[in-house]
């Protein structure tokens, strides 16, 4: 701390970015699909809270974190059908039911995670990329979990699929235009629950990073709405999976400003600072909604849209 | 350009032949199609004539397969075919161009034509893609950017792409549900014309649906005219007048003649009723649509605003009727600051004929009557204190249904029920019952068959001629020469031309249209 004196801030900052944004990463990118396809899935807060959970038992049960990333991504993926599937019935809302989805994912994650709380589960491994700094600071700002660098590598693979494959081009027609999808003989309401089913596996993964890296155990207080926040983050990186993962990144870092000045010593504003990726979202809100032009691209079919 | 078509034919199959016969569909007890039969020659330009639910939407989607008709053959290239769903017609080759356009907003066209295709592959290659693009454009005659987004597309362009896609998806018999009700006069006759030239190459056969005579004269070959579900009549245009077709379209029954002679107008002394300066609107996106527009208008004049769509027609309307808050500029009504709240509304009396009807002046789920009350129902006597006078309400809808012909069910039948004369009719009653002191109209007759639109159109001219001050905004440049006391062209969100109706020059209107108004100042 001495010899970094308040360098020790942007960078403590830039670390917890990198360790913070991994969820709002892979619940943005998640949501960004089940976005584009046409729906909201207001549920992913649930499919987070239930990931890490399902995430934290299995490790435990299995001793291999991995197997309960993978888990996890199940986990969701039933969740997110489930939305999907009951959105496509007649009459349904899918902003009603990702409320719905968002409180039986929290709920059902407390009852079945209680005996999980007390327990100690293996967790992810981190990889040390700062070796080549003498202060240890660096060193902890640089130790990356894998998930993060796969989290990069798919915004790179999505927005290459958005535009290149026939699979992402199907997605972006039956969000933007149901009408033209349908006249082209794709099935809308299937495509869509198969991308709110992608989303709920990647807001699962992300939950597990949760429980299973940053902070690391299971609690009923793990989530503090990242699944909620990562709706604003898709809005605000104006789907585009690239610019989710900077959204993510600045989320991340908001998140990071409190702990970073406790670190130098700042304590009188902690929960204050801590608040502050709130205000970023309430700030993007006011920034970004205006009633008097929609947002530039925004899926047609979305229902706030219309 | 237009030779191209010729040349690169043998890139595409011939035109194909298509005839219907006997063909009947019922829904319900209304029987929409009375065993109509008509043949479409391979390589000819067929209009399908009619008025608003004589049948002809009915027929082709009976021919590409849409419903299955209750009887009646459809024969493809002398084979008699059985199309059961769309899907079999574009087997067969035959395609359709909807009224609404179908490309994905956020795509570009190149996207859209590419995922128009049957055959999309897993990974689509794009270098190659775009060079196949390119040497197909080379064979038709419209000049598209293939790299531009299709909600930044004009009308005229998405209508270029519908009809580009059917060709590049090889359908050799093209039909087209009224392509050019939303292309002004110009972008119709290039897109018609380069559709005939097409036929005579012998590289498409076209049915196009139509209520304008003018386009069935001027570009159609052959044409068939129904009426109630029936064929009325069929022949060769050359043969064929006007007075003929309008006999055939509506048989004898009176049609209301619309006016032309004008109001005698006040002198230029008197001082205009609504006012705009240096308006600025921005559209969705937030860029400025209407862009430092001026204009004013007088009591007891018409001032007709002409245009491509898509030049801030639309931002102009909102904002003048409040649907849409200005970026800068003033809106002034006699003289006083307006922004179009509910009593400034009252007070000056400013009414609208909105475009969309449904959508922009009513609310779909509300029945007629309460659509019908929607500017008093607060006040007496619709209303006493808090509560709202169901009868009276009831009463005033039953009068506005008789006086202004509103086919419905009853005053209490939700309005989307209705067809789209009809709601604008009840839109019309609503706004014209009362005295009117600026009447903002924009197409007003979109969509509607003619017998409506002389009833609307003399509805207009009977409130100027009763001394409001009319604003007509319009993609129908004949609807306006016929209207109009003063005729504005707007281009890029300005007025870019201002003439007396009676001295309006089409060689003169035209290029400012497009945006060439220097040369037409200085003409």
């Amino acid at each position: 701390m001495t010899e970094l004196g308040w360098w020790g801030v942007p960078i403590a900052v830039l670390g917890g970015a990198v360790r913070v944004s991994t969820p709002f990463l892979f619940v943005s990118l998640g949501e960004c699909i089940t976005e584009k396809s046409g729906r909201i899935n207001l549920g992913l807060e649930g499919i987070l809270v239930m990931g890490a959970m399902s995430g934290y038992a299995l490790s435990y049960l299995t001793g291999n974190p991995w197997l309960g990333v993978l888990g996890a991504g199940a986990a969701g993926l039933v969740l997110g059908l489930l939305h999907g599937l009951v959105c496509n019935l007649p009459r349904v809302n899918d902003i009603a039911v990702g409320i719905g989805l968002m409180l039986f994912g929290t709920g059902l994650a407390f009852f079945l995670g209680k005996p999980y709380v007390q327990p100690k589960a293996p967790t992810l491994p981190a990889m040390p990329l700062g070796g080549w700094s003498a202060s240890p600071q660096v060193q902890a700002a640089l130790e990356v979990n894998p998930l993060f660098l796969i989290g990069i590598g798919l915004a790179v693979a999505l927005s290459w699929a958005f535009r290149n494959t026939r699979w992402g081009l199907i997605v972006r027609m039956v969000g933007d235009s149901s009408d033209a999808a349908r006249a082209m003989g794709y099935a809308v309401p299937r495509m869509r629950t198969l991308c709110t089913g992608v989303g709920g596996f990647l807001a699962g993964v992300g939950g597990s990073f949760l429980s299973l890296y940053y902070p690391g155990s299971w609690s009923e207080g793990l989530s503090s709405g990242q699944g909620l926040m990562a709706v604003a983050l898709v809005i605000f990186a104006r789907w585009n999976p690239m610019h989710c993962f900077y959204a993510a990144l600045l989320f991340g870092g908001a998140g990071a400003v409190g702990p970073a000045l406790q670190s130098v010593g700042i304590t009188s504003g902690y929960y204050l600072f801590n608040a502050a990726p709130y205000v970023v979202t309430l700030g993007i809100m006011i920034a970004t909604c205006s009633p008097r032009r929609t947002l530039a691209g925004a899926p047609g079919e979305l229902s706030i849209n219309r | 350009m237009t030779g191209d078509g010729r040349e690169h034919g043998s890139v595409l199959a011939p035109a194909l032949d298509v005839e219907v016969v006997g063909m009947t569909k019922r829904f319900g007890a209304l029987i929409a199609l009375d065993d109509v039969s008509l043949r479409v020659a391979a390589g000819s330009f067929h209009a399908l004539l009619g008025e608003n639910g004589a049948g002809k939407s009915t027929l082709v989607k009976c021919l590409i397969g849409y419903y299955p008709p209750d009887a009646g053959q459809i024969v493809v290239a002398r084979r008699e075919r059985e199309i059961r769903s769309p899907h079999d017609a574009h087997a067969l080759g035959i395609g359709m161009v909807y009224q609404h356009f179908t490309l994905v907003p956020s795509m570009t066209v190149a996207e859209n034509l590419v995922m128009a295709r049957d055959d999309v592959p897993a990974v689509v290659r794009w270098r190659q893609e775009r060079e196949r693009l390119a040497a197909f454009m080379a064979t038709v005659p419209f000049k598209l950017d293939l790299e531009r987004p299709a909600w930044r597309l004009a009308a005229g362009e998405k209508q270029k792409v519908e009809i580009v896609k059917q060709l590049y998806l090889r359908r050799r018999f093209m039909i087209l549900d009224e392509p050019t009700s939303v292309l002004t006069p110009a972008e119709a006759d290039e897109v018609l014309g380069m559709l005939r030239a097409m036929t005579h190459g012998h590289q498409v056969t076209v049915l196009m649906i139509t209520h304008k005579f003018r386009e069935v004269l001027a570009f159609a070959d052959t044409v068939s005219v129904l009426r109630r579900g029936t064929l009325a009549g069929e022949g060769r245009t050359a043969d064929l007048t006007p007075a003929m077709l309008a006999e055939m379209m509506v048989g004898t029954r009176q049609i209301p003649q619309a006016r032309t002679g004008r109001a005698i107008r006040a002198g230029a002394a008197v001082e205009p009723r609504l006012v705009v300066r240096d308006l600025v609107v921005e559209d969705d996106a937030g860029r400025p649509a209407v862009n430092g527009l001026a204009l004013a208008v007088r009591p007891g004049e018409i001032l007709g605003i002409a245009g491509v769509s898509g030049n801030g027609q639309r931002e102009l309307v909102e904002a003048i009727i409040g649907q849409r808050r200005p970026a800068s500029g003033e809106i002034r009504v006699d003289g006083k600051p307006y922004r179009a709240t509910r009593n400034e509304i009252r007070y000056h009396r400013v009414l609208s004929l909105p475009e969309e009807p449904l959508r922009n002046a009513c609310v779909p789920g509300l029945s007629v009557a309460e659509n019908m009350a929607l500017r008093s129902f607060d006040r007496a006597p619709l209303a006493s204190g808090p509560w709202l006078r169901r009868g009276s309400m009831r009463d005033q809808a039953e009068r506005r249904i008789a006086e202004f012909k509103v086919q419905t069910q009853g005053p209490d039948a939700p309005i989307s029920t209705l067809s789209g004369g009809n709601v604008q009719r009840a839109v019309l009653a609503r706004e014209l019952s009362e005295a009117v002191s600026v009447l903002i109209a924009a197409n007003p007759v979109f969509g509607l068959d003619f017998a409506a639109v002389a009833e609307i159109h003399d509805r207009v001219v009977a409130a100027r001629n009763a001394g409001a001050a009319v604003l007509l905004v319009s993609e129908d440049l004949d609807e306006l020469l016929e209207l109009s006391d003063r005729l504005a062209v707007i281009f890029g969100g300005r007025i870019v031309h201002e003439t007396p109706a009676a001295s309006a020059d089409i060689a003169v209107i035209g290029p400012c249209m497009a945006g060439h108004h220097a040369a037409g100042a200085a003409a």
